[in-house]
């Protein structure tokens, strides 16, 4: 879908494994085998990852030490979402290690296969499998390696962490790292090995503690801001007040009065550089920078009819059927419209970056999703060659698709090299606000029908700008068409706002599952059926229909024809493969117009699942940070200036939101594993506008649902659409 | 005009010789280069950069370092106890209680003053003293479950 080309190249293709092959591998090599040796960079690794795929030679994958320990390469990131500990799992299951002898080491562009980047819910879908594949070739290649160290057939003898042996003779043994010596393997496999099949598995889909936990209980856990290095500077730059400002003039002579403070102009950037942070703060301020007033007209309040007026030549994401044809079965049309507001990812670490160079080489530790595409970038802003930058990742204090651009990585790195000092660049919180690249504002508009047997006979679907993920229909609906007129990037909804929007926690589908969810709920009412009820008598999808009666059957309550007042709400989405369903019960404050989320049911189908304990938490995650767009998250602006910038205004969660959660898991073993960091959290917004529903009979078209727009509701007994 | 200041950090005396307004916050993060500290908003609404001073839980993103001259300050990386670990960081490992650990070291510390004040918590007061901690990737149930076991933990060692 063109608007989830938020990335310069095409996604699915290039995140397809084995673009090398082995035949092309062994050209590279000059086709001889060597057993043993030891390089830096493979050059089977240099051309795959230029080539932007995943890479065939498992060596690139994984590393045995002659200690034993196992060092697995991912150019995935590790940003709070638990593939440091799957991945781990996957490797140590399939290469016969113990899970504790693995180390990871992800997103340093150095030392991993190139990967597009870390979203989307497609760590372990996409890495996952060529990882499996590659410890899964290893281990078969050091049982080759084992059977002629000790002379026996590969038939009689086992592995157990690590150790081969001979299964009648378990003292006729050898490890790993005696056969490997530290070195590289150099043979491989030319027919590639089986997987394990999952009923084997003892350490994948076994609950498992995270990984990261010691390092981050402790302090000792490095982000990018937490790197330090000689002589090191730490950079602020002067920044708009407003989108689509310009600067008049600058003045930055009482700034040059602080000790060691150095000032950098470079066309448009101007920063001022110090060893302490706080003192560069402090030149910042000094600087006199006036601009000029933005051009930029809109606000809150107009956004909604400037996207409307801004659409055009909706492009159709599916159709089946005829509308006209579907038009004519209908007994009953429902004509409805759904809005969202901005959303900031509101991240706990704000962007930030750590730049050195020496000579024509950079490195740069960077806070990022895409590690690959900010070596690119800074590649091209300093004039290196790729192979000169090396972007390394240390732990990323959230992400939700708010980390893929390298603006800050590039300011660090232009400023190193102007300065010729490292350089520390972190953006302050109002940075971070100001240059979000925020969930866009966005409108659904719903048209359909029912029979006279409470079947939808049609689905006409108008999506301007909130990105077409999640939108197309899994109900049984003959007559249907979804348009899209642009999404949350590139081309189309990128030039609409008034300011950087992007990909947000399950991008598009927030949006689309809250419209559409809220529609059935519309359609259930009409048809006398309770909410559950309807969605059942819609589907044929068994999958959809399990995790909604698995979710009912731990919700344990029964739903009633809406309103009922009990206030319980239901939704269910497919989000890129995964199946859940939702349900909630909420409590309203109807004087001081407050939501109370009491309770969240999840249950999901996410395919194999490698950490039922990690799934777990995202779920939990996703719920709690789902409950912000719902209830108050609407980030302000007026004329271009961002009004938020910072957690006084803009209120996310908090302790005292919390709604008890429980979560269901299906067993799916046989569906590869699927993504669970975002699933969840797209079933927020319908699931909780449902339950607003069924408590006061009010159907909320707008979120969030702040405290104002529900007083406002029960005023005047129906929702306002701004 | 740069002053000379003298606190214990970690069990350690430490001198800094710098401007008394600057903020504890960049002095432990930037001059001492201890970084468990964290900063995040920088302006007091989401408790990362929380430290002890004199076991009292401080914001110090809003602590002028000229205040905490003779005092005693706990940062993250003084919580164990010769290399062994407080049963709170002890207890957000079992629980799980952490996604990209950023607000961690906050949360800990907040907890530890909690603690100190009322050793027995009820989830109820978990929530009303931890409310000025942001967390978000949403680890707050887990957050208060982890709270509770280390409650117990410490009981079980006072006892």
């Amino acid at each position: 879908m063109k608007d989830d080309e938020f990335i310069p190249f095409d996604l699915e293709k290039n995140l397809n494994p084995g673009t090398l092959d082995r035949r092309e591998f062994l050209k590279l090599m000059g086709g001889g085998i060597v057993i043993l040796f030891t390089v830096g960079d493979s050059l089977a690794l240099q051309q795959a990852r230029r080539r932007r795929g995943y890479p065939e030679d498992f060596n690139a994958y994984l590393r045995i030490g002659e200690d034993g320990r196992v060092t697995c390469f991912s150019g995935k990131i590790e940003m709070g979402q638990g593939v440091i500990t799957s991945f781990a799992q996957m490797l140590a299951e399939e290469l016969d290690v113990p899970l504790n002898s693995v180390d990871m080491i992800m997103g340093d562009t150095s030392l991993c296969p190139w990967d597009a980047g870390t979203f989307g819910s497609r760590s372990t879908k996409y890495f996952g499998p060529p990882l499996r594949q590659a410890a899964a070739e290893a281990r078969t290649v050091l049982f080759q390696l084992a059977a002629e160290h000790l002379r026996t057939a590969q038939e009689k003898m086992k592995v157990k962490d690590g150790i081969i042996f001979v299964t009648k003779n378990p003292e006729k043994k050898v490890s790993y790292a005696q056969l490997t010596k530290g070195k590289k393997i150099e043979r491989h496999l030319e027919k590639k090995p089986p997987i394990k099949h999952y009923s084997q598995h003892t350490i994948s889909g076994k609950p498992t503690d995270r990984l990261d936990g010691r390092a981050k209980v402790t302090g000792e856990a490095k982000f990018a801001g937490d790197i330090r290095l000689p002589g090191m500077l730490y950079a602020r730059i002067v920044r708009p007040p407003a989108h689509g400002a310009k600067l008049k003039n600058v003045d930055t002579s009482a700034a040059e009065n602080i000790k060691d403070i150095q000032i950098i102009r470079n066309e448009d950037m101007i920063a001022v550089l110090h060893k302490h942070r706080d003192v560069a703060d402090k030149a910042l301020g000094l600087i006199k920078a006036p601009f000029e007033p933005s051009t930029n007209t809109q606000d809150n309040k107009s956004i909604f009819k400037h996207l409307k007026g801004s659409a055009s030549g909706g492009e159709i994401v599916t159709e089946a059927g005829n509308l006209d044809e579907g038009k004519a079965l209908a007994s009953k049309t429902f004509d409805e419209v759904y809005f969202n507001h901005y959303v900031a990812h509101a991240p706990p670490e704000n962007h930030t970056a750590v730049a050195k160079i020496e000579g024509d080489k950079a490195t740069v530790w960077a806070s990022t999703q895409a590690p690959f595409r900010a070596q690119g970038d800074v590649a091209q802003a300093l004039g290196f060659s790729l192979q000169n930058v090396r972007v390394i990742t240390p732990f990323v204090g959230c992400g939700f698709g708010g980390k893929n651009s390298g603006r800050q990585v590039v300011e660090a790195a232009l400023l190193a090299k102007l300065s010729e000092k490292p350089v520390q660049v972190a953006w302050s919180r109002k940075e971070e606000f100001f240059y979000d690249t925020f969930r866009p504002a966005a409108i659904i508009e719903i048209r359909s029908g029912l029979n006279s047997l409470n079947q939808i006979v049609f689905w006409e679907y108008h999506n301007y700008f909130a990105g077409s993920r999640s939108s197309q229909p899994f109900y049984n609906i003959p007559h249907h068409r979804v348009l899209s007129y642009g999404g949350w990037g590139g081309r189309g909804g990128g030039r609409t706002h008034p300011f950087g929007v992007g990909a947000w926690r399950g991008p598009g589908s927030n949006t689309n599952v809250f419209a559409i969810e809220s529609h059935i709920d519309v359609m259930a009412k009409s048809a006398g059926m309770d909410p559950l009820e309807f969605r059942l008598h819609n589907l044929t999808d068994k999958r959809m229909k399990k995790v909604l009666n698995a979710a009912a059957e731990k919700f344990g309550r029964s739903f009633s024809e809406a309103p009922s007042g009990k206030g319980y709400g239901i939704a269910c989405t497919d989000y890129l493969g995964t199946y859940l369903a939702t349900m909630a019960e909420v409590k309203i404050d109807e004087k001081k117009g407050e939501i109370r989320v009491e309770r969240v049911v999840c249950a999901q189908d996410t395919g194999e699942v490698i950490n039922p304990e990690g799934v777990r938490i995202q779920i939990e995650g996703c719920v709690t940070m789902g409950l912000g767009y719902c209830l108050t998250e609407e980030i302000r602006f007026k004329n271009g200036r961002i009004l938020d910038e910072n957690f006084d205004t803009y209120e996310i969660p908090r302790f005292s939101w919390q709604p008890k959660i429980e979560t269901v898991l299906l067993d799916n073993p046989e569906m590869p594993p699927q993504g669970c960091g975002e699933p969840a959290i797209t079933s927020m917004g319908g699931v909780i506008t449902n339950a607003v529903y069924d408590a006061i009979g009010i159907r909320m078209s707008v979120l969030p649902m702040t405290p104002a727009r529900i007083k406002e509701a029960l005023r005047n007994g129906r929702a306002a659409t701004q | 005009m740069e002053k000379t200041f003298n606190f214990n950090l970690n069990g350690k005396t430490v001198r800094v010789t710098t401007s008394p307004e600057r903020m504890l916050l960049w002095v432990l993060r930037s001059d001492l280069e201890l970084t468990g500290t964290k900063y995040s908003c920088g302006e007091g609404f989401c408790g990362a950069c929380t430290v002890l001073i004199n076991d009292e839980a401080v914001l110090s993103c809003q602590y002028p370092v000229q205040e905490v001259n003779g005092k005693e300050v706990t940062t993250i990386e003084g919580l164990q106890d010769n290399g062994k670990l407080h049963p709170l960081q002890t207890a957000f490992m079992l629980h799980n209680a952490l996604q990209c650990g950023f607000c961690t070291p906050g949360m800990i510390l907040g907890a530890h003053n909690l603690l100190l004040k009322n050793p027995q918590p009820t989830s109820k007061e978990i929530v009303e003293a931890m409310e000025g901690y942001l967390c978000r990737c949403g680890s707050y149930n887990r957050i208060i479950e982890a709270i509770q076991t280390a409650a117990q933990t410490m009981k079980g060692q006072r006892s």
